[in-house]
């Protein structure tokens, strides 16, 4: 009973940085909720937020893979958003190719950008800092050539996975938002189902679990989450389809950090580079691969990006990249590497988010919503540092 | 004469949250000796040593420090080193990329207004330099001189701010022979001649047996005894005994040995330095390991060793590398590391930290590491095969530790290099290459190292061991091979082989390369 209780609490003490994120999230959306009269939290603003964060979102869970790598950071994806966007242009409207294809080919064409930062960094041995800052020049450089300085409309595909919303096949298309309300139920029972499944197969194998209790309020918890928000979303106009890209891409990259054989070898690198090659990990090839990946999700984001604006445009991602880095870092991950989850990103990116949206609901001036969000920052790596200190002396 | 007490510890005690890592220790050092400490890892020597040097502030431990007859309250280590007492950790506190003048001199600068007088500098640091037996030129780059050398650097640092009590903390523990010979021949001479005090740590109980005037033993945090030259008998064994709480017959399992055929040989293995293209390291080597076999690779430091051994392993060390490998008599190439532990070859690296653990990772991973492919299917990994398998090994190599959910980097480190054991033997090889298996790690812990390498061989694997410890090697292998300057210049049975016999093999050798050019 005492060794499980002091597996319990090892288990919350390494997990106290996530929950600590979490629970920073909700009181800073507790908090705007009041400042704003409620107004952040009213189903319209719910959608906005994802809208808006979307391909911060994109770029968050692919940053957070080269920063496990060891503390490499990618400052090009800003620019890769605008190379991709205005390459979409290009595709669809100067060569008329239809929107489904261009979509195609602006993703191939992120992930060779990718690969040719990859090809740099992994296999000419070029520190990633001062890769990306040349490709962040270089990327940028090509939008302008292609844009030639101008903003051009894009085709309707792209507005549609940008600010579009599943259609409502199951209601009358007035009020409630059905499919969106039934979806929230079909996704909260197959959690549900895999929840159990996972229990029994683990108590099968005799290894400890949590307690039913515990178990039962988890499970019931999350499903109330999922529903809720569902139903939020069914209040305003529906299920945006980037929310489903998302949740997609946040599903399979937590699957293969933290089941697969790769995201175990990506982890490794981070943790001890010399130990990982020693250990039979082809280290430039993952090196390789985490950057060629991040230049296909920076390639999604910039057609998301030219989606949500209607159009490609030369200052289209400026910043980007630092808003990325910063909800990596907010959400746990280490700046030496082999720390970090794609989860923590994506709630380091919504703490940027609300508090971007709330603070500009309040009315607050862009200056000082930058200096926030550093101090935000700051405080939430410090916190770290003094989490880890306290933990090391504990030892 | 009786000698005055420089320091006197009186009842130091120290917690760590749930560890009473000091209880009511004593050390009585006295004005102008070499007392050496020692005990088992995690005995509490550097602790004490840490209290001692202000590393741990005062208020931070209970007990009296008391220095040249006064009670001393450090706050930090500016203050210990204000009033003469320097530490040399472990890992040294040098900065690569610079000179040695500039590392000498480091925070206590030759300079007028925050200008550095270079001339003063350089000048000074040769004449510290010259005092420690270092020859180098002081604006040479700490990088480019070798371990042994950059002891001396501390040591001139520490001579540099007139250091009247010196600390050395496993001093030689990184260092060939020869350098430990010459770095405690210097010990000695500072301490006769200059009046310096020492304190010296270290594993190595025979130059501790050499050197010091007294032996305080220290074990689970307590001041088991203190010997006196010229009082006590000062023997090995005695000293084990105290360390470890128990006789240690025999410092070395037993083993019968069964000696199959060759399962593994390589045969004229050419190896050039990465660095320099030109340079050859590794000089048409040749050498077999038979099942059961338990091989040694003995020679000093530099003598090409690790070299001979990551070039094996899938190419992890060296430029133009060429030979052949026969495994089981068949001819195999290994492109890489995962070719090589895909063929059955497993390499425990010597530098354990840096190269054979991920402090941040938990016991399971580490061992799980080289192995997930195995545990899974199609790139995703079973974690109830990985849970499982790596228990059993936690089990069976006796690794202490909470769970196999503790990090690596809070073990001890002779529980860490059971870890990387694991992680090896999980591989399932026919071959193990072990580089220093027992480096820096307690008596204990060592026996059943030993014990492990010994069913390993008895399970008819080709068992390589690479060691500075020659008694070690003498202990544990069937067949002793001899290498020095990249050349394997001798080979021996158990029973040719003595410290002397390998010793002067080696001297021999190098003589002889000199006569030939």
């Amino acid at each position: 009973m005492e060794n499980v209780l002091k597996r319990l609490r090892d288990v919350i003490k390494s997990n106290m940085r996530q929950y600590a994120m979490l629970i920073a999230l909700i009181v800073i959306m507790v908090l705007f909720g009041f400042l704003t009269d409620g107004i952040l939290l009213k189903p319209r603003n719910v959608s906005k937020l994802i809208y808006q964060n979307s391909y911060i979102l994109i770029l968050a869970v692919g940053m957070v893979l080269c920063i496990l790598t060891g503390g490499n950071i990618d400052l090009s994806v800003g620019s890769v958003v605008a190379f991709i966007s205005a390459a979409s242009a290009m595709f669809s409207v100067f060569w008329g190719l239809p929107a489904w294809l261009s979509i195609i080919l602006g993703l191939l064409l992120g992930l060779v950008a990718g690969m040719w930062q990859g090809f740099w960094i992994a296999y000419v041995r070029i520190p990633a800092f001062i890769t990306t800052l040349a490709g962040m020049m270089l990327f940028r450089g090509i939008n302008n050539i292609i844009l030639r300085g101008e903003t051009i409309g894009l085709p309707d595909l792209y507005i549609q996975i940008a600010s579009g919303v599943i259609p409502d096949f199951l209601g009358t298309g007035e009020g409630l938002h059905i499919t969106t309300v039934v979806i929230g139920i079909v996704v909260a029972l197959i959690y549900i189902v895999f929840a159990i499944t996972s229990r029994i197969s683990k108590r099968r194998q005799g290894f400890e679990v949590p307690t039913f209790q515990g178990f039962i309020v988890k499970i019931i918890a999350i499903s109330a989450v999922i529903n809720l928000f569902t139903f939020w979303l069914a209040r305003d106009d529906g299920l945006p389809i980037i929310l489903i890209v998302i949740a997609a891409l946040i599903g399979i990259y937590t699957f293969i950090t933290t089941k697969t054989v790769a995201g175990r070898h990506i982890y490794a690198l981070g943790g001890n580079a010399k130990a990982a090659e020693l250990s039979g990990i082809n280290t430039k090839k993952i090196l390789f691969l985490v950057y060629a990946n991040m230049g296909l999700l920076a390639a999604l984001a910039g057609i998301v990006f030219a989606g949500r604006l209607n159009s490609a445009s030369p200052t289209a991602g400026d910043k980007f990249e630092l808003e990325a880095i910063a909800a990596c870092f907010i959400g746990g991950a280490s700046a030496t590497g082999g720390v970090g989850t794609v989860i923590g990103a994506v709630i380091g990116a919504f703490i940027m988010g609300i508090l971007n949206n709330g603070m500009s609901i309040i009315g607050l001036s862009i200056f000082w919503m930058d200096i926030i969000k550093g101090l935000v920052l700051l405080v939430a790596v410090a916190f770290d540092v003094y989490s880890k200190s306290r933990a090391k002396k504990s030892v | 004469m009786m000698a005055k007490n420089i320091l006197e510890m009186i009842n130091i005690t120290k917690t760590f949250p749930g560890v009473k890592a000091l209880d009511r220790v004593n050390l009585q050092v006295k004005a102008g000796e070499i007392h050496a400490l020692v005990g088992e890892n995690g005995a509490g020597k550097s602790t004490l040593m840490n209290v001692l040097s202000g590393v741990y502030p005062y208020g931070t431990y209970m007990g009296k420090v008391k220095y040249m007859g006064k009670e001393c309250r450090f706050s930090n280590i500016r203050e210990s080193e204000r009033v003469g007492i320097a530490f040399i950790h472990q890992e040294l506190a040098l900065i690569p990329y610079m000179t040695i003048a500039e590392n000498i001199f480091l925070g206590n600068e030759r300079e007028k207004a925050g200008i550095i007088n270079w001339d003063h500098t350089n000048r000074q640091a040769r004449e510290l330099m010259e005092k420690v037996g270092l020859r180098e030129k002081p604006d040479a780059l700490i990088k480019d001189i070798g371990v042994g050398k950059q002891q001396l650097v501390e040591i001139a640092k520490a001579l540099s701010k007139d250091v009247k009590l010196l600390i050395l903390d496993e001093p030689t523990a990184a260092l060939n022979d020869d350098d430990s010979d010459h770095l405690l021949n210097l010990l000695v001479d500072l301490n006769q001649n200059q009046g310096i005090t020492c304190i010296i740590i270290s594993h190595k109980i025979h130059e501790v047996t050499k050197i010091s005037d007294q032996i305080t033993i220290i074990r689970d945090g307590t001041t088991i005894e203190t010997l006196v030259r010229g009082v006590d008998e000062i023997a090995e064994n005695r000293i084990i005994k105290g360390m470890v709480g128990r006789e240690i017959v025999d410092r070395f399992p037993r083993r019968t040995s069964h000696v199959g055929d060759v399962g593994f040989e390589v045969r004229d293995w050419v190896v050039y330095d990465p660095m320099d293209e030109d340079r050859i390291k590794i000089d048409h080597v040749n050498f077999n390991v038979r099942k059961g076999e338990v091989v040694g690779l003995a020679g000093l430091m530099g003598a090409g060793r690790t070299e001979l051994a990551m070039s094996i392993f899938g190419k992890a060390y060296g430029k133009k590398i060429h030979g052949h490998i026969f495994k089981d008599g068949e001819k195999i190439e290994i492109k890489s590391v995962g070719d090589a532990i895909d063929k059955g070859i497993a390499y425990l690296t010597e530098d354990r930290k840096n190269a054979g653990l991920i402090l941040i990772q938990d016991i399971r991973q580490n061992i799980s590491l080289p192995n997930l492919k195995r545990m899974g299917k199609r790139g995703i990994v079973n974690e109830n095969i990985e849970i499982r398998e790596t228990e059993v090994y936690r089990e069976k190599l006796n690794i202490r530790s909470s769970s196999i959910f503790q990090n690596a980097g809070n073990l001890s480190g002779g529980n860490q290099q059971k870890v990387v054991i694991s992680k090896w033997i999980c591989s399932e090889p026919d071959v193990l290459i072990l580089d220093e298996p027992t480096r820096g790690i307690d008596v204990g812990a060592k026996y059943e190292i030993y014990t492990i390498i010994n069913q390993l061989a008895d399970e008819g694997k080709c068992v390589v061991v690479i060691s500075s410890e020659l008694p070690e090697i003498l202990g544990l292998c069937d067949r002793i091979y001899i290498i020095n300057e990249g050349r394997i210049v001798g080979e021996m049975s158990k029973e040719e082989a003595s410290q002397e016999s390998i010793m002067q093999r080696i001297v021999q050798s190098s003589s002889e390369e000199r006569v030939a050019q």
